[in-house]
């Protein structure tokens, strides 16, 4: 049975790290900036499409990785660049974005898809380390928790506050001294360049880049953002963050389930779509509920009264 | 110190709807001046505010402070000078973050934001040395996440916040109306101490005519974008509320009618 076969676990947990910082980067857009980010869907891509461009070139699949994080960074400050200076609305700003990255990431394969087998990855030192079995697996666990801890002290320094309190508060942190334009822009920068390291390290780990591998992403993002929130259910950053490694991770479990239950691939965005859709809709599905309930209760003691 | 030199500020230039919201507004404050600004609603007692904090910029006049004029500076960079409490108490803080983080990120007014953590011992044992002499109970609860308090703690730790970093302007904007009487009561309290503790320039829009004459050392009455009556000095101790709402009469050529005022007098 494919659950009793610890492959099946190795490799989806493997995958699920792969998405970590995907949905790290929509947790900084979608619940620190209060900023809906499409251009995830084209960063996503771009990271993959650069770092394997440039390890195709013979680039140090590091080197090739960091290029893949900045390049994300400049596509982040552009959407960013485009709603504060332009002021052209956040949501139509990612699209924007999304749909140039679509060209762009192209011109930088030179083809829609590019073949990594056999080539340099990020893993192959940790393999050499700790084995081929268990080495790629170590390598993206230390990868994502570098990236994590770093970014739960940034958000606890001035800096990182005061990018909280944008997202809060935007009128009171104007008053107390900060460009609120700046730090969007920086914020996007900051969230799409983990969107891009993640697309590097899944096209490193997939040994391959596609121009369509941008497709849902931001659905997957904001899945797994609120599968985390199930569980971790705290405005404190480093549970928060916790809370949205085991999100990616776990919405990886449920889509390899899914698949050997037999549901069809395609069919699963559509799954992922309702998903989010019953959990961002929850909350005013509940009230509604409770307004029911409520106005029994009211109309009982009004009877009693009576 | 402060100076409003002719300031006219137009919404909707142009347009059907236009609104000369101030209509050549001079105004001059000396240090540790606490200004009461009274008038109907529509009147520019907000823009003034606006113009002071940087939200607006007029189309005519300037703003200068302390000698510099800062006209077109954008709110964010007023910072270092202006501090600000709003009605709403939910706008003056970060609902999400934590007592201490908020007073943290007001400590850091105007200033550059590093990387550095944004707390530590030595802020911490402030914030909470500041937060008891509001007399709250705040100081056991650095912690929380501000959302957990009620309107008036939020508008009390609001001006603790608006009085950090140094600023030397504070903008009062009908900051106690949102409030209960008994808690706006002990907002106007904490407000008295903390003006005078640091030692500040007040303005501050009311509609209660009492608090008006009681708080401050001057008071000035406001239509249609015009500033119609100023008092300091003897003229404004010895006046009323009676009195101050038949000079509006007089000067305006209308009743007061605005039910906010009139329900207020008390």
């Amino acid at each position: 049975m494919w659950y009793l076969n610890l492959n099946f676990y190795m490799k989806t947990l493997e995958e699920g790290m792969a998405f970590v910082l995907l949905a790290m980067g929509v947790y900084i857009t979608f619940r620190i900036l209060d900023f809906a980010d499409l251009t995830v869907e084209g960063s996503f891509p771009l990271g993959a499409a650069v770092a394997a461009k440039s390890i195709v070139s013979g680039l140090n699949p590091v080197l090739a990785t960091i290029f893949a994080f900045l390049a994300g960074c400049i596509a982040g400050m552009i959407t960013g660049i485009i709603n504060t200076r332009l002021k052209i609305a956040g949501l139509l700003a990612g699209i924007l974005t999304m749909t140039s990255l679509y060209s762009i990431n192209l011109r930088i394969m030179g083809k829609s898809q590019i073949s990594l087998f056999r080539k340099p990855r990020i893993f192959d030192g940790f393999e050499r380390i700790f084995g081929s079995d268990y080495g790629t697996l170590i390598s993206l666990i230390i990868i994502v928790f570098i990236v994590k801890i770093l970014l739960d002290f940034f958000l606890h320094t001035e800096f990182g506050m005061s990018i909280r309190a944008t997202g809060d508060n935007p009128v009171m942190i104007e008053t107390l001294g900060i460009n609120t334009d700046f730090i969007k822009i920086f914020g996007l920068a900051l969230a799409n360049g983990m969107v891009a390291l993640s697309g590097a390290l899944f096209a490193q780990y997939s040994s391959s880049a596609d121009v369509q591998m941008g497709m849902g992403m931001i659905v997957v993002g904001l899945a797994s953002v609120i599968i985390g929130e199930v569980f971790v259910r705290t405005s404190k950053i480093p549970f928060a963050t916790s809370g949205v490694i085991l999100g990616a991770v776990l919405y990886r479990f449920a889509i390899a389930v899914s698949l050997r239950l037999g549901f069809d691939a395609t069919d699963l965005k559509i799954v992922t779509a309702v998903l989010v859709i019953i959990a961002l809709g929850a909350p005013s599905l509940r009230r509604f509920l409770i307004q029911d309930e409520f106005a029994e209760k009211l109309l009982e003691e009004v009877d009693e009264d009576a | 110190m402060l100076k409003l030199e002719n300031i006219h500020k137009v919404f909707n230039y142009g347009k059907v709807n236009v609104n000369h919201a101030l209509n050549g507004v001079d105004l001059s404050l000396s240090e540790g001046d606490f200004l009461t600004i009274i008038g109907s609603n529509g009147a520019g007692k907000s823009t003034i505010l606006n113009i002071v904090a940087g939200t607006y910029t007029p189309e005519i006049g300037r703003v200068v402070v302390d000698g510099k004029d800062v006209t077109r500076w954008p709110t964010h960079k007023r910072a270092s000078f202006v501090g600000r409490v709003f009605q709403d108490p939910l706008r003056g803080t970060a609902a999400e973050m934590t007592i201490e983080e908020n007073l943290s990120l007001a400590y850091m007014r105007g200033k550059r934001r590093g990387l550095k953590l944004g707390l530590n011992k030595k802020r911490r044992d402030e914030f909470r040395e500041r937060l008891s002499w509001l007399g709250l109970g705040l100081e056991d609860r650095l912690e929380d996440p501000v959302k957990l308090l009620s309107g008036g703690q939020r508008q009390a730790l609001t001006l603790l916040m608006a009085t950090l970093g140094e600023p030397i302007i504070l903008l009062l904007d009908e900051h106690t109306a949102a409030l209960d009487p008994k808690t706006a009561e002990q907002i106007i309290n904490i407000t008295r101490r903390i003006v005078e503790k640091n030692k500040l320039t007040v303005l501050m829009v009311t509609h209660n005519m009492k608090q008006a004459l009681e708080m401050g050392n001057r008071t000035i009455m406001m239509d249609k974008g015009k500033i119609i009556l100023e008092l300091q000095g003897e003229e404004r101790e010895k006046m009323t509320i009676g009195e101050l709402v038949k000079k509006f009469s007089e000067k305006s050529g209308q009743e007061l009618t605005d039910d906010r005022v009139l329900l207020a007098k008390e």
